[in-house]
């Protein structure tokens, strides 16, 4: 009868235990989730603006044509890519090319003095800050989740629930970080 | 990012400092009611406990703003501090604040609100006009932690819970003291409670004090320091912002005892300098800054 009790109450305890990890965790991978459609937000604004942007710069930069294929070429495949890993790629090819636009504009000092032009060039700047920023929020989710799904002992239950790890969205995988480190003795 | 342990905490802190106030102003209805054998006080208690506190629940926030004399900003009348604060409510994963500006030359900053979806960030005019944008992006990122962890709620509740019983401890006392003398021999009964009750309110003081010392704890701006550095990802930001602000004399006229403990460093801090005895430091509702200074310099945030 005791041992009956016993058994009893540990299976209850388990199960108390199941429910509140795998709740956690279901939890963990919204947050990621909805600090990705954050990020979806600046990254669609950012599209938004740069046709504006092409056209004016246009206006004044005939002869560049080349630089704005490329930006209108990168910001459509961005729009079009799906797969996290493809998607990360194009926007940063998208970052790059505008960069290499701004660069052209500095040859122009009409354009600089252009109030529409340095409106755009504010709002992107504020753009590329809130994709900065929220960024760094969802990589610290993703961080956190990743961190539950791989201590001891919910491991165990993640990989039977099939939670999978996320990847972190890295704008410049070129940066410092990204580069493999050389040790020699 | 955000110490869910902290929030839970504030949390808690919140209800217990509820029902702390519920508790003894039905108390006192209690003891009222006994002593002149008329239930209706005892009503009359819990209706008005549970009025404050609801009132201070759900307004206390505007009473603060208003206290602190405080105007809101619009977009267009400074798009650069709407877009400091979008930004990092956006890497803290906020809701952006409301915000407002005290006109005042004091370098100081609170924030406000029942719940990030209600928050209000108040900075000064002197504030805005002598930091640079990192420095003002730390100040506002550590607000914006205060609202992210909840100290707002708690600490805008004190406030105003706080402030209604010092106030009744301070008007029983009075009563006791300067109404005793022209009473008649029948309400000497009446007298006597008055007394006791005015020195059990005048006992509980120093108790009040240090519920005010706990929910505005040291850890609480320590904590605030260093998930703003989180957020900005630089903390000598904050670090040269507070040397700013410690540098700076001027005390902050808007500012009073019940919501010095608010702001990001201490607005009476003109005369504080003076008394560094322990004492005066128990009472203090703020770290020493050159600590705060000290321990954001030590930061290394990769």
């Amino acid at each position: 009868m005791m041992g009956g009790w016993i058994f009893f109450i540990l299976i209850v305890v388990v199960a108390l235990w199941f429910i509140g990890v795998y709740n956690s965790l279901v939890r963990s991978r919204n947050r990621v989730d909805e600090a990705w459609s954050d990020i979806e937000v600046q990254l669609k604004r950012r599209y938004d603006l740069i046709p504006n942007l092409v056209n004016t710069v246009k206006g004044y930069a005939k002869h560049e044509d080349s630089v704005f294929t490329k930006v209108t070429e990168a910001r459509t495949r961005a729009m079009a890519a799906t797969a996290p890993q493809d998607r990360l790629q194009a926007e940063n090819m998208l970052s790059s090319t505008l960069k290499s636009l701004f660069a052209v504009a500095e040859a122009y000092p009409e354009l600089k003095a252009n109030q529409n032009f340095l409106q755009l060039q504010t709002d992107l700047t504020d753009t590329e800050d809130k994709i900065q920023a929220s960024r760094r929020f969802f990589n610290g989710n993703v961080r956190d989740y990743n961190t539950k799904l791989q201590v001891f002992p919910t491991n165990l239950l993640a990989s039977m629930f099939g939670f999978t790890a996320r990847t972190f969205f890295d704008i410049d995988e070129k940066g410092p970080e990204g580069q493999p480190i050389n040790v020699s003795f | 990012m955000l110490t869910y342990d902290h929030i839970a905490e504030n949390k808690i802190k919140t209800a217990i400092l509820i029902a702390a106030f519920l508790l003894l102003i039905i108390a006192l209805g209690f003891t009222f009611s006994q002593a002149y054998d008329a239930p209706g006080i005892v009503f009359f208690a819990v209706a008005f406990s549970t009025i404050m506190s609801l009132v201070s629940y759900y307004f206390s926030d505007s009473i603060t703003l208003a206290l602190s004399r405080a105007i809101p900003v619009k977009r267009q009348d400074n798009e650069e501090l709407y877009r400091v604060i979008e930004n990092l409510a956006i890497a803290g994963g906020l809701p952006t604040p409301k915000i407002y500006v005290i006109d005042d030359t004091a370098l100081n900053a609170f924030a406000t609100g029942r719940d990030p979806q209600h928050a209000s960030i108040v900075f000064t005019t002197g504030i805005l006009d002598k930091l640079t944008r990192q420095e003002l992006e730390g100040v506002a990122a550590h607000e914006l932690s205060h609202v992210g962890n909840y100290d707002i709620r708690l600490m805008t509740m004190v406030v105003v819970l706080v402030g209604i019983v010092t106030l009744l401890a301070d008007w029983f006392l009075r009563i006791s003291f300067w109404g005793g003398g022209r009473r008649s021999r029948d309400s000497n009964n009446a007298q006597g409670i008055f007394l006791l009750i005015g020195f059990v309110l005048a006992l509980l003081s120093p108790l009040i004090a240090t519920i005010i010392q706990l929910s505005v704890s040291r850890k609480r701006e320590f904590l605030a320091d260093a998930t703003g550095a989180l957020l900005t990802r630089y903390p000598a930001g904050l670090a040269q912002a507070l040397e700013k602000i410690s540098g700076d004399r001027e005390p902050l006229e808007a500012a009073n005892k019940a919501t010095a403990h608010l702001y990001i460093a201490n607005p009476f801090h003109a005369k504080q300098k003076t008394s560094v005895s322990w004492f005066a430091n128990l009472f203090n509702t703020h770290p020493p800054i050159e600590e705060r200074i000290r321990r954001l310099r030590e930061m290394n945030i990769g």
